[in-house]
């Protein structure tokens, strides 16, 4: 023991001396706290684990004696529990003392009753049953006239408190937020904010409370209520927009030092107060301009402001840059906030390094210059001799691979993964490496040794999807048969390898993979020709699915991506068929031209993906291609270039130390492709960043357009269709027989397209382009800038008809039919959903069937995980008079990307005086509710697929070629709600996406009796999911044609990939085919969901 | 969010502990065991931020006494980092305050809280 210790023993008499002296009155309450010390004291002494286990043991012994006793008085009590804290904050079982902690905060005086609920809040969890015993107490405690009692109360139901005790105390609550105290009204705000964190539903009417909290002229209830909009901020934003100048102003006070020196942090004015504003506004600037130009001066200011050389204006800068990254950018902000961010990086202080690094990760998605520009900061931090900084790093690195630097990076990765050796850390890790592998890599060889290293570092904890992923790869292989064999062979051959070394250890999960690999291969062989056979698409891995049949056939139509990219030379780059354009560059095949385009690429990309040799040839290469590149990108590849290069002069010169050169060449490799990458991203930047951004500019080309010929309008279709004058011809000559509501209905439903309408295919572009002027799918604030009449007057009717009658919405909406989903004597609850262009609406029509009228009828939803569920107003009365019906409606986003959901709800009402009665009901939605048609043009739709880094590919079978064109197209448009972009030749462009604004494209080909469809997205799940319901429509379409096995994707949720098998499998026509496959089935068929079929081995 | 407050001594005692989520009585000494274990392993040139689990955990030493917030990872690391001395600093300035027989009011703060936190001066008082 230190010699500190032994200070400690000698001078805590002294001590306890010392108190008994200064107090004389309290010399009797120093005995029983000085058992504490004592306790505490004699805990310090000991040296080993086990006299601490002895000593507690006792104290636990004598203590429980002591509080059981009849004899004890409360006094006695409180000491007691002082002591039982202890105890069970060491680690040790105290819980024959919970009762009597409840029972002191019931009788004790008000230390003891003090004393009695800390005890409570520390033992108790929000479950335990003793804790209703004190429901009454706190109820009570609440009724006090002595304010620290009430402040107690308040204080423990912050703290821990019986969801379903809630209704008890929040009336009182609530009146407490009127209380002439402000430490009162403080404690009820945050008592509250327990209510919302574990019963949201409970407190949603006092909402407008909320609001009069923020603006309480104390600081600290304000700052209470800062938490409570955080969260609901967090889950609803566009709730809160117009709170928006509330927060402005408080931020811009505290920023400007308007509150009372005790708000200071070493004379930084409340900074957790300014972080927690600076995050809720970027919460509520997010992808809103108007919002986000309110804060963008406070925003400013406090970049300003926290010059001050300190910890916590760090901290506060760093809060500050996540925010202006994260709102609607504004060019100025951006440059102070990566100013900012260059500072931390480069600082000797490590943690703000951390920091540093840690804005990098968050912004390189939308600015990978930053990451060129600290390119050799971050080479260093990942030779850091600090772990934490080098996981930092590879997190960055993560975020930035790309199909060129991706050997390096996963090189990095491994070689961190073989130096760490907590368990969480390489489950991480190896799930990274895994997917980054699959996406990404070059060649056969790499892959398998890749997952091999990945299988015999983290074969025992990783998770099971990524054994699950990689066999099915090896087993339902690619398009090309001679590539699947090696592939195979060359992992049986590695597995020998491994094999053959004697006294190594592998993990049990690797072992199985390998005799997996080797014992049934042949019997997949077999299931995977048959199907191919009968015409399935088989499993593409990413790099792969570059098609010869496709590109062999004949040149493409380049005209899509034609108004942008017109060079006749190179257009092939830019096309579908190729290569993303970025790659394209930077992958610098050795020849050019249309052979690239055939071939696999694969030699080059294995040239390429070596470790030697990247900086000169890239250097050279791409010098000349964005020579020959057309305008556009020319300019800004070439900067990108000039970038590394003179970077990598200037470091050159300045040192030419071998050490340095290999830290240059690591960087070009890793941070290869990014250069021009970020070329697209910065391209694709302008349109994907905000919708709105996009929206401005085609105004600006509205009016550039008026002034071209009208063929143009109709060729560049979007742009120039927002003329109205223009478009009202259009409605003349297409719609001329067809009355003023049919009009109306095209104009606005991109889904109501009716098969007459289809009868000549030119026709479904035109419409497309009428639709374009639809409110839809940007629910924006500069829409009324140029909206023709129509929908100028559609979009103020979407806002009033939600009060109006359902029978309006529905003329303007694409809706669902009327279904029941519940009903008993009393009432009928009916449901249909109407598909609006910025959400999906639900709408319960409660009938009342009886005769008599019903009472307090309410309709409730469930809170579900993946929707953000907001109730429509326009239902006041809670009166349903007899036989007559009442709508609820529910706007209804998608949080995250699903393919099933359910939605229950409920509604109870009261039958004249009785008691009320409860029904309950559910929903299914699906993925396909959330759907919307991308109105875009060709152009964009161009830059948008260049800037996509997810993409599936997958040919299917057509009976006869030409003819289905057409009627694919209408049924994609009719029964996916996809939009036609642009119809060239026998290639077709389509455009969707997912509300609140995921864009899918889709290219798809005729050739021959084939159809290549090809999906890209920013979701990596979304292009699997609409190519598994494209080919659910093509089989609508004709029933005669096999469907084939859905391709997989990592990203995808099993309950879907078991959808897809079982879908496929039962359907009549693939049973009779093949009995492999229909074996699988049935074994599913008994429990569906369950994923078994798919790998009989591994997962038994 | 906080998920939990520690104060550990170098010998790995734990000197108070707070959770703000339920953890078994046994799961805690665990996690107190390999979160003083991770922070000792560090050295003064590597960052005052650990992963552990899906944690984060963020420390200061002060004297033999290590304070150490575990968060999620929604929290800004140096906010969290300089709320650790300001608990510190308050912890100070209000038992240093305290005398008579308030001092010996019943608290699981005392038997961490005095002038220990002063680095360097390691008082009579000192517990750690």
């Amino acid at each position: 023991m230190s010699d500190i210790v032994e200070k400690t023993l000698t001078a805590l008499p002294g001590l306890f001396l010392q108190n008994q002296s200064v107090s004389g009155p309290a010399a009797a309450k120093a005995s029983f706290s000085s058992r504490l010390g004592g306790l505490v004291r004699g805990i310090t002494a000991l040296t080993s684990k086990h006299e601490e286990e002895k000593l507690i043991q006792q104290e636990l012994n004598n203590l429980k004696a002591t509080v059981s006793a009849p004899t004890t008085t409360l006094k006695m009590m409180k000491e007691c529990m002082v002591r039982l804290i202890y105890c069970e904050m060491l680690g040790y079982d105290a819980s024959f003392g919970y009762i009597h902690a409840i029972k002191l905060a019931q009788q004790g005086n008000l230390l003891e009753k003090r004393v009695g609920y800390l005890a409570v809040s520390l033992f108790l969890h929000e479950s335990h049953e003793l804790l209703l015993l004190l429901v009454n107490t706190v109820v009570k405690d609440l009724q006090s006239t002595n304010l620290v009692e009430v402040c107690m109360a308040l204080t423990i139901v912050s703290q821990i408190f019986p969801r379903e005790m809630i209704p008890a105390v929040l009336p009182l609550i609530e009146d407490k937020l009127q209380h002439s105290k402000e430490i009162i009204r403080r404690k009820a705000v945050l008592a509250l904010y327990k209510f919302y964190l574990i019963a949201p539903n409970q407190v949603q009417h006092i909402h407008i409370k909320f609001r009069k909290a923020l603006c309480d002229r104390d600081v600290g209830v304000m700052a209470a209520s800062l938490h409570i909009y955080l969260r609901m901020i967090k889950e609803n934003s566009s709730a809160y927009k117009d709170l928006t100048g509330s927060f402005v102003t408080i931020l811009k006070q505290v920023v400007g030092g308007k509150l009372p020196v005790d708000f200071n942090y070493h004379s930084v004015p409340a900074p957790w107060l300014q972080i927690q504003l600076l995050r809720i506004l970027g919460l509520l600037g997010k992808d809103d301009q108007r919002t986000s130009e309110l804060m963008y001066d406070v925003l400013d200011e406090s970049l300003r402001r926290a010059e001050l050389n300190h910890n916590v204006t760090y901290a506060i800068l760093f809060e500050c840059v996540h925010t202006v990254y994260s709102v609607y950018p504004k060019s100025e902000l951006l440059e102070k906030a990566a100013k900012c961010i260059g500072k931390f990086v480069l600082s000797p202080k490590i943690n703000l390094k951390y920091l540093g690094l840690k804005a990098l990760t968050y912004v390189i998605q939308q600015d990978p210059t930053l990451a060129l520009q600290h390119q050799m900061t971050i080479i260093e931090c990942l030779d850091h001799p600090d772990p934490i900084i080098k996981r930092e790093t590879l997190e960055l690195l993560y975020r930035i691979t790309n199909a060129q630097n991706i050997t390096v990076i996963v090189q990095k990765m491994l070689e961190y993964l073989h130096q760490s050796k907590e368990e969480y850390i390489i489950v991480n890790l190896v799930g990274k490496i895994a997917e980054l592998a699959e996406k990404y890599a070059p060649d056969n060889a790499w892959f398998i040794q890749t997952m091999n290293a990945v299988f015999s570092v983290g074969g025992d904890v990783m998770h099971p999807d990524i054994p699950n992923n990689f066999l099915r790869l090896l087993a339902e292989g690619f398009d090309d048969e001679t590539e699947n064999q090696q592939l195979r062979l060359y992992a049986v051959q590695s597995y020998f390898t491994l094999l053959d070394v004697e006294n190594v250890f592998y993990p049990q999960r690797f072992l199985q993979v390998m005799s997996w690999v080797d014992a049934s291969l042949s019997f997949l062989d077999g299931f995977v020709a048959e199907e191919l056979s009968q015409g399935a698409a088989p499993y593409k891995p990413h790099h792969q699915r570059q098609e010869e049949k496709l590109s062999q056939g004949k040149v493409l139509s380049f005209e899509p991506y034609g108004l942008s990219f017109s060079s006749s030379g190179f257009s092939g780059r830019q096309s579908p068929a190729g290569i993303s354009l970025g790659s394209d560059i930077s992958g610098n095949s050795t020849d050019t031209g249309l052979k690239e385009t055939n071939s696999l690429k694969l030699e080059g990309i294995k040239k390429l993906w070596g470790k030697e040799g990247y900086l000169p040839k890239k250097e050279s290469k791409t010098g000349e291609e964005t020579e020959a590149l057309p305008v556009p990108q020319e300019n800004i590849i070439m900067e990108n270039v000039d970038q590394i290069i003179t970077k990598n002069d200037q470091s050159q010169a300045l040192t030419q130390s071998k050490e340095e050169k290999e830290k240059q060449l690591l960087a070009s490799s890793l941070f290869v492709g990014l250069g021009s990458e970020s070329t697209i991203n910065l391209l694709g930047k302008a349109d994907t960043l905000s919708h709105k951004f996009r929206r401005k500019s085609k105004v600006k080309e509205t009016k550039s357009g008026q002034t071209t010929t009208s063929q143009n309008m109709t060729r560049s279709s979007f742009s120039s269709s927002s003329n109205v004058t223009y478009e009202e011809d259009y409605y003349l000559d297409n719609f001329q027989d067809r009355g003023d509501k049919e009009v109306k209905k095209f104009s606005l439903n991109s889904e109501l397209l009716d098969s007459e309408s289809l009868t000549e295919l030119p026709l479904v572009e035109k419409i497309s382009n009428c639709r374009l002027s639809t409110p839809s799918l940007f629910a924006d604030n500069n829409m009324e800038v140029f909206h023709p009449p129509q929908s100028a007057a559609a979009s103020v009717a979407n806002e009033i008809s939600l009060t109006s009658s359902l029978l309006e919405e529905t003329t303007e909406h694409m809706h669902s039919d009327l279904m029941e989903v519940c009903n008993n004597e009393t009432i009928s609850v009916s449901s249909y959903k109407i598909w609006k262009d910025e959400c999906l609406l639900m709408v319960w029509s409660v009938f009342n069937k009886s005769a008599s009228e019903l009472k307090s009828a309410n309709l409730e939803m469930a809170p579900a995980e993946n929707f953000k569920i907001t109730e429509q107003p326009g239902c006041c009365l809670p009166v349903i008079e007899a036989e007559s019906t009442k709508n609820f409606q529910y706007s209804v986003q998608m949080e995250k990307p699903f393919t099933e959901g359910n939605l229950s709800g409920f509604i109870n009402y009261q039958v004249m005086d009785t008691h009320s009665v409860q029904l309950e009901f559910s929903v299914n939605l699906s993925l396909l509710d959330f759907i919307r048609p991308l109105k875009i043009s060709t152009e964009d739709f161009g830059k948008l697929w260049l800037s996509f880094a997810n993409d599936v590919k997958q040919n299917v079978k057509m009976s006869e070629s030409q003819a289905a064109l057409p009627s694919t197209l209408k049924a994609l448009q009719q029964e996916l709600r996809l939009h036609v972009v642009d119809i060239i030749g026998n290639e077709g462009l389509l455009a969707c996406q997912l509300l609140p604004s995921i864009p899918c494209l889709l290219h798809f080909r005729v050739h021959g009796d084939m159809l290549a469809l090809w999906f890209r997205s920013s979701c990596s799940t979304l292009p699997d999911y609409l190519l598994y319901q494209c080919q659910k429509v093509r089989a609508w379409i004709d029933p005669q044609l096999p469907v084939p096995i859905p391709c997989f994707h990592p990203g995808m949720t099993r309950a879907f990939k078991a959808e897809c098998f079982v879908s496929v499998f039962l359907s009549s026509r693939c049973k009779k085919h093949g009995k492999s496959g229909g074996d699988l089935v049935s074994k599913d068929s008994e429990s569906p969901g369950h994923l078994c079929i798919v790998y009989p081995k591994t997962q038994s | 969010m906080i998920k939990f407050f520690l104060m550990v001594n170098k010998q790995g005692q734990t000197r108070l502990s707070k959770y703000y989520e339920h953890v078994e009585i046994n799961k805690r000494t665990l996690l107190e065991t390999e979160v003083i274990k991770s922070c000792l392993s560090r050295s003064n040139e590597q960052c005052s931020f650990i992963e552990y689990k899906d944690f984060k955990l963020i420390y200061r030493q002060y004297a033999a006494l290590f304070i150490v917030v575990g968060v999620n990872d929604t929290e800004n690391e140096m906010a969290i980092y300089e709320f650790i001395h300001n608990f510190v600093e308050v912890l100070d300035d209000y038992f240093s305050r305290v005398s008579g027989p308030s001092h010996t009011q019943a608290s699981p703060y005392r038997a961490a809280s005095p002038t220990c936190f002063q680095a360097g001066n390691q008082s009579s008082r000192c517990l750690c």
